[in-house]
């Protein structure tokens, strides 16, 4: 039987190894990426590939190292280079010399058949299609689950009391959402994962700036290429919001409901009104809606070299000066130095902490 | 906005591909144009001072034009071409050049910035091409007849590309008709497929005078614009499951499978620029057809914003050297 493996972003494989299991496929999980597939990656991919074309193609190595022999991945019709991924990934494979089958998945809407093919495919139980759409369902929930405990534990942290109890908390939770099937079990464990993280003892009254996190998704979707830099704004005591999550996507897609009563889109509009790839309009449109919500600062995380989000860097300091908000930019490339970001990340903070202060008209000499 | 006031076109990008319609089209309408000068170190300091770090080279020159265009024009003429053949569109960095330009420069004209998407229905590039008419107030009918002017200048650049000459000469040309000397490219011993983006190839300050050197050693030189459409239109999708989407990088994978397919080059350059992305992936793909093509000897030339001349001089004179000694010795094993 194939053993097939995906891409990991994130928690979210969990979702994924259960939606093809259902399916009665034989899954190697992605391993976390380590220094190992970093360096794997850079070696067999070419030098000015975004970072998320190198951890993938570490990832699968890795994983064709495990047993795998099929790719379950993304498609896409462009301007980002992500939609070329998958061609060039087989291409690479294949040069050297691994013999595996790709199986990749084109936008449902342009390519109906595709997306058909690929599911049949994918569906060895010969689930009815009943079956399947239940198994969707009930995947989407467990998604939304890891998601909404990832969010709490993002404004849990800058408040916890001893620090790191709410990571410890967070890895477990996971584990209990891991464990569910049903979906009333999902329900009921992310109601439980939910209470625990609230439970973390908490000091309400520190003062807690807010920042936005926006960028390229898979960077900030996958902690480990991202120098897990939610965790040290936490740790520096910042509770951070970020604009993207992988069931959030679609939400944000035909967002009306803000406060602003705008979507990411139409806040972009005067600035960039056309589609540059990949997110760098909703960068933007994320940078303003938060900037309107009151936000201390933004923080945009990109891979080196990343089209689109160069596009929108080049704009944001206009907004930046526009709406008043700090917007600090990170690019981010196979070096994996966490003190630069650190360093980077407190003078970041201590910056907008000042800024906050000042516009209280608290403001100490010392800082 | 009337007819007297003159339009910037930064000579860059997509300048060595449209600048003959923009010109003809333009004119006919009766807008003075002005371009920026010749890629000198000053435009490039310029640009590099004002683009952000991360950009590629070509985008940092955009800048760089602009700058040197700014107060010399009344509008500046920066479309937004998403996609102009129905079927592969164009790098992002082009879709947001105008707001990038708008959004980072200061004391710039108005910018121009009309959506060309060839995508949303047939006459859309017409309709665009009005709406730019109607920035200067021309008529309906005038936009029309200027359209039509542009397709025949344009047809004619195109025709001078495939016999060989480069973008330069062929605009000079169509420039002075009356100056009617052809001067075709010299057939030489050698001959060297280069394939890349115009805007790169093209630009002898940033190509560190690439085309120039080759020529100087004896190699004549074949690119991407030499060739037939149809002919690269054949190559289909180059035995991949779908298309680069890319304009420029799509024109250079089917030529370069073509030409290493046909086999009558000697060898194949490809000029890449430092931190471009279509390239990042474009020129792995190439990479991999040259590997399955041993008998023609590939290199890959990346240029930045530095102008050294030196790297690139020896590097080129080595391959070239290498590639004049290999033929030599498969002809006498020949004989």
């Amino acid at each position: 039987m194939s053993k097939l493996t995906f891409p990991r972003m994130g928690e979210s494989w969990r979702t994924f190894k259960m939606l093809l299991e259902d399916l009665g496929n034989d899954v190697v999980v992605p391993p976390r990426p380590s220094k190992r597939t970093l360096d794997l990656g850079v070696r067999y991919s070419p030098e000015f590939a975004c970072l998320p074309l190198k951890i993938l193609m570490g990832t699968y190595l890795e994983t064709v190292e495990m047993g795998a022999d099929t790719i379950v991945t993304s498609g896409g019709v462009g301007p980002c280079r992500a939609g070329e991924y998958a061609m060039l990934h087989h291409k690479l494979l294949k040069d050297l010399g691994h013999d595996i089958k790709m199986i990749v998945f084109e936008p449902p809407r342009l390519q109906p058949l595709n997306f058909i093919k690929n599911v049949r495919a994918l569906n060895k139980n010969r689930t009815s299609i009943r079956g399947i759409i239940a198994h969707i369902k009930r995947a989407w929930r467990k998604l939304q689950a890891l998601d909404n405990a990832e969010k709490l534990s993002h404004i849990v942290r800058p408040r916890e009391i001893t620090r790191g109890t709410t990571s410890k908390m967070y890895r477990r939770v996971l584990g209990w959402i891991d464990q569910a099937y049903t979906t009333e079990q999902i329900i009921e464990t992310e109601t439980a994962a939910l209470q625990a993280l609230r439970g973390v003892p908490q000091d309400l009254d520190r003062e807690v700036l807010k920042v936005g996190i926006v960028g390229e998704i898979y960077v900030l979707l996958e902690p480990a290429s991202n120098l897990e830099i939610e965790e040290t704004l936490g740790n520096l005591g910042v509770e951070v919001e970020r604009s993207m999550f992988l069931t959030g996507w679609t939400r944000d897609n035909t967002w009306t409901e803000t406060t602003e009563m705008m979507s990411v889109k139409e806040a972009a509009a005067p600035y960039l009104p056309e589609l540059v790839g990949g997110h760098g309009r909703d960068s933007i449109g994320n940078t303003i809606l938060c900037a309107k919500r009151g936000f201390d600062g933004m923080i945009q995380i990109a891979p080196f070299t990343c089209i689109p989000e160069i596009v929108a860097r080049t704009i944001l300091p206009r907004v930046s000066r526009d709406y008043n908000i700090p917007v600090l930019t990170f690019f981010l490339d196979e070096q994996t130095g966490k003190t630069g970001m650190s360093t980077r990340l407190e003078a970041f903070t201590d910056l907008m902490r000042r800024k906050k202060r000042l516009q209280r008209g608290q403001f100490t000499l010392t800082g | 906005m009337d007819l007297n006031k003159k339009l910037g076109i930064p000579s860059v990008l997509l300048y060595y591909i449209y600048f003959p319609f923009w010109l003809a089209f333009f004119n006919e309408i009766g807008v003075q144009v002005v371009t920026s000068s010749n890629t000198t170190k000053s435009i490039m300091d310029k640009g590099v001072r004002e683009a952000l770090a991360d950009a590629c080279v070509p985008i940092k020159l955009f800048f760089g034009h602009v700058m040197d265009l700014k107060n010399k024009c009344d509008c500046l003429f920066i479309p937004r071409v998403v996609c102009l053949n129905g079927k592969t569109i164009y790098c992002p960095k082009f879709l947001g050049l105008p707001d990038m330009i708008r959004h980072s420069l200061d004391g710039i004209p108005p910018i121009i910035d009309v959506r060309i998407d060839a995508r949303q229905g047939r006459l859309s590039k017409i309709k665009a091409y009005l709406e730019i008419g109607s920035y200067f107030g021309a008529g309906r009918n005038i936009v029309l007849k200027a359209y039509c002017k542009a397709w025949i200048a344009l047809r004619r650049y195109n025709r001078l590309l495939r016999k060989g000459l480069n973008p330069l000469d062929a605009m000079e040309i169509i420039k002075n008709p009356k100056n009617k000397k052809l001067i075709l490219p010299a057939k030489s011993n050698l001959k060297f497929a280069v394939l890349g983006y115009p805007y790169a190839i093209y630009d002898s300050f940033i190509s560190v005078n690439l085309l120039g050197k080759l020529k100087k050693m004896g190699v004549s030189v074949l690119t991407a614009e030499n060739i037939n459409p149809l002919t690269l239109a054949w190559q289909k999708n180059c035995g991949l499951p779908k298309r680069l989407f890319w304009t420029f990088s799509d024109a250079a994978l089917k030529a370069a499978h073509y030409l290493f397919r046909q086999g009558r080059v000697d060898a194949v350059l490809h000029l890449t620029a430092f931190g471009c992305g279509p390239d990042s992936l474009l020129n792995k793909f190439i990479e991999l057809e040259a590997k399955q093509h041993k008998e023609i000897p590939f290199m890959t030339l990346m240029i930045d914003e530095h102008t050294g001349e030196a790297g690139m001089a020896t590097r080129l004179e080595a391959f070239v050297d290498m590639v004049k000694r290999r033929k030599e010795v498969v002809s006498t094993c020949r004989n």
